[in-house]
């Protein structure tokens, strides 16, 4: 068993499929006719369903109104830009920081609950929120939406363009930075413990550890990047509206998660592309139905893959790999 | 009685209507390796609970070194080293026992949480979570998911978990349940090697390892415990051989 000491580094080590994801998504940028404005809202969406991973994926908690945090991110960016905080780098960061207070929050009311009444109680924040926020008329524009956002050059170098050119690196970086974040938190002893309550919140108390207070932590930290994707989605189109905060964006993202996978943080990234581009085809094709579409997809992919495609894929390439090892006649599969 | 570790004064437990116990005292000394027996539904489970703090008591009190704990929450037990395991394997299924090790090496030195830190980089826990499942003769399936495992090797990962925390009371839950005498033996053949120093009190119902193993016994019966004496003692009472041993 020479590979038990490496198991934890090798778990955490960036494979070359990764690596060559990642280049793949900046090298897009330079495809002849690629659509960067579809891609940047998939980077964003992704960033989102990612947010929801860490609750989901990683400890089991589901949320059905996850907008509130992406809204509370987006109309925190909107204020910022409106009232002359124009900076986005240092604007998108402290958007995430209310977002992450009422995720907190969230998660001390959340802590006692699960099943059906956890689904209720995030939905009814999300459309506690979503009401107000369309009432306060004088403060959010209601649902004309916030007017006047300025966002300065990123860098104080790049204007955000009509072609949404640096909208597009602004998202893939701020993407790509949070990605790297979330990653290295599900790698930590945090991030074993957070599974390992998810496996077994009774014995991970018999353990000694806190898993009340977990759940507040992984709340706030989940609802600080949704809000991180909003406040994205603000700046790139500065514009901001209470369907932000919708329960159709709530579900959105589920359902994006759902068909990715949970409980791998690129399943959000994959389910965001599925999703996105299919509706991209399909809208144009009939515009009106384009949600069937999306929820035979969701029924088959539930159904037949179970986990998602992305954990499939993986399965599949591992049973692939086992062949081939065993055809080249090499040691038993791994 | 200065060498009691465990107590408990009065404890009077109840499921809605259902009356679990009375009034139960109860005493375990330092380094004693205490057995529990009596017939299903006689609280055995229910009491090793009300001491680990999973479910509170209606009144009475649980103290650890003549100090009550009765409203400490769970994890504050844990901490003080009263550590438990379960009669139905309560693991991490996805997780196989070197994650499993190594998360309650994790928590037992509060290095869990908060943090960006790398598991990997907690290589003194991930030699000592190596060394434990070797101890246990687990070393060979340390990679293999948990719920996968034969059912046996489960039994033994149970443990093991336990055994990390370096408890000072250790609680057991019928270790051998679903094993074969011969690994029923095995098992506490393996814990008694490796807990010296540890206080054990273990619920179990095959008699020949109780009477190997244990220098205490309780019989739990009808709400109370009926008779508390050496294995010997308790082996030829006439009141065990008519509620339990039935014969
Ligand atoms: N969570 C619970 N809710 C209601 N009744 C319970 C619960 N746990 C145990 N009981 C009941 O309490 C009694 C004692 O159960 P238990 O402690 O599991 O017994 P033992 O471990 O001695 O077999 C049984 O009658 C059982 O049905
Ligand atoms: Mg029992």
């Amino acid at each position: 068993m020479s590979a038990v000491p490496e198991w934890f580094a090798g778990k955490a080590r960036w494979s070359g499929f990764e690596i060559a994801f990642w280049c793949a998504l900046a090298g897009a940028y330079f495809l002849p006719n690629i659509d960067i404005a579809l891609l940047s809202q998939i980077f964003i969406w992704g960033l989102f369903a990612m947010s929801l991973d860490l609750l989901l994926g990683y400890r089991g908690i589901a949320s059905l109104g996850h907008a509130a945090f992406f809204g509370a991110g987006a109309y925190c960016a909107g204020f910022l830009g409106k009232y002359g905080w124009g900076e986005p780098v240092s604007g998108l960061l402290i958007s995430m920081l209310p977002a992450a207070a009422l995720g907190w929050l969230t998660g001390k009311l959340v802590q006692r609950v699960s099943g059906v009444a956890l689904l209720m109680v995030t939905l009814g924040l999300n459309l506690i929120l979503f009401d107000f926020v369309q009432r306060s008329t004088a403060l959010t524009g209601g649902d004309d939406g916030l007017q006047g956002i300025a966002v300065d050059p990123l860098l104080g170098l790049f204007r955000f363009d009509i072609f949404g050119r640096t909208a597009y690196w602004y998202s893939l970086g701020a993407l790509f930075a949070l990605f790297v974040f979330l990653r290295a938190f599900v790698h930590s002893p945090f991030g074993l413990a957070l599974t390992g309550s998810r496996e077994n919140a009774r014995r991970m108390i018999m353990l000694g550890s806190p898993v009340e207070g977990d759940i507040s932590i992984v709340f706030a930290v989940s609802a600080a990047a949704a809000a991180a994707a909003g406040a994205l989605l603000t700046q790139t189109t500065q514009f901001v509206s209470p369907a932000t905060l919708s329960f159709q964006r709530s579900a959105d993202v589920l359902v994006m998660l759902i068909i990715g996978g949970a409980g791998r943080l690129y399943g959000g990234l994959i389910g965001a592309l599925i999703f996105l581009v299919m509706k991209d085809w399909l809208a144009a094709l009939s515009p009106v139905y384009w949600y069937f579409w999306i929820g035979l997809l969701l029924v088959l992919v539930v159904s037949f893959f179970r986990k998602g495609v992305l954990p499939s894929l993986e399965t599949g390439m591992r049973g692939l790999i086992a062949r081939l090892g065993k055809a080249r006649g090499g040691g038993p599969p791994a | 009685m200065s060498d009691t570790v465990l107590a408990t004064r009065g404890l009077h437990m109840a499921f809605g209507g259902l009356m679990v116990f009375d009034h139960l005292d109860f005493s375990l000394k330092q380094g004693e390796r205490h057995a529990i027996i009596g017939p299903n539904g006689a609280g055995k489970t229910t009491f090793v609970s009300l001491i680990t703090g999973l479910l509170r008591p209606v009144s009475g009190d649980v103290l650890l070194d003549g100090r009550v704990i009765t409203r400490d929450p769970p994890q504050a037990r844990v901490k003080a080293g009263i550590v438990r395991t379960f009669q139905i394997n309560s693991l991490f299924k996805a997780l196989n026992p070197l994650e499993s090790v190594v998360l309650a090496l994790c928590e037992r030195d509060g290095r869990a949480r908060p943090a960006l830190r790398a598991v990997a980089r907690e290589s003194a826990l991930i030699g000592e979570a190596r060394g434990l499942l070797e101890q246990f003769g687990l070393g060979a399936d340390a990679l293999t998911p948990t719920q996968t495992l034969a059912y046996g090797r489960q039994r033994l990962l149970e443990i093991a978990l336990a055994m990390a925390l370096k408890p000072r009371v250790l609680l057991l839950d019928e270790p051998a349940a679903g094993l074969s005498t011969r690994q029923g033996h095995e098992v506490f053949e393996q814990l008694l090697r490796l807990s010296a120093g540890v206080t054990i009190l273990f619920i179990e119902h095959d008699m020949g390892l109780v009477f190997r193993y244990a220098d205490q016994v309780s019989v739990f019966a009808g709400g109370a415990i009926i008779v508390q004496d050496t294995p010997d003692n308790v082996r030829v009472n006439p009141r065990v051989r008519e509620v339990y041993l039935g014969a």
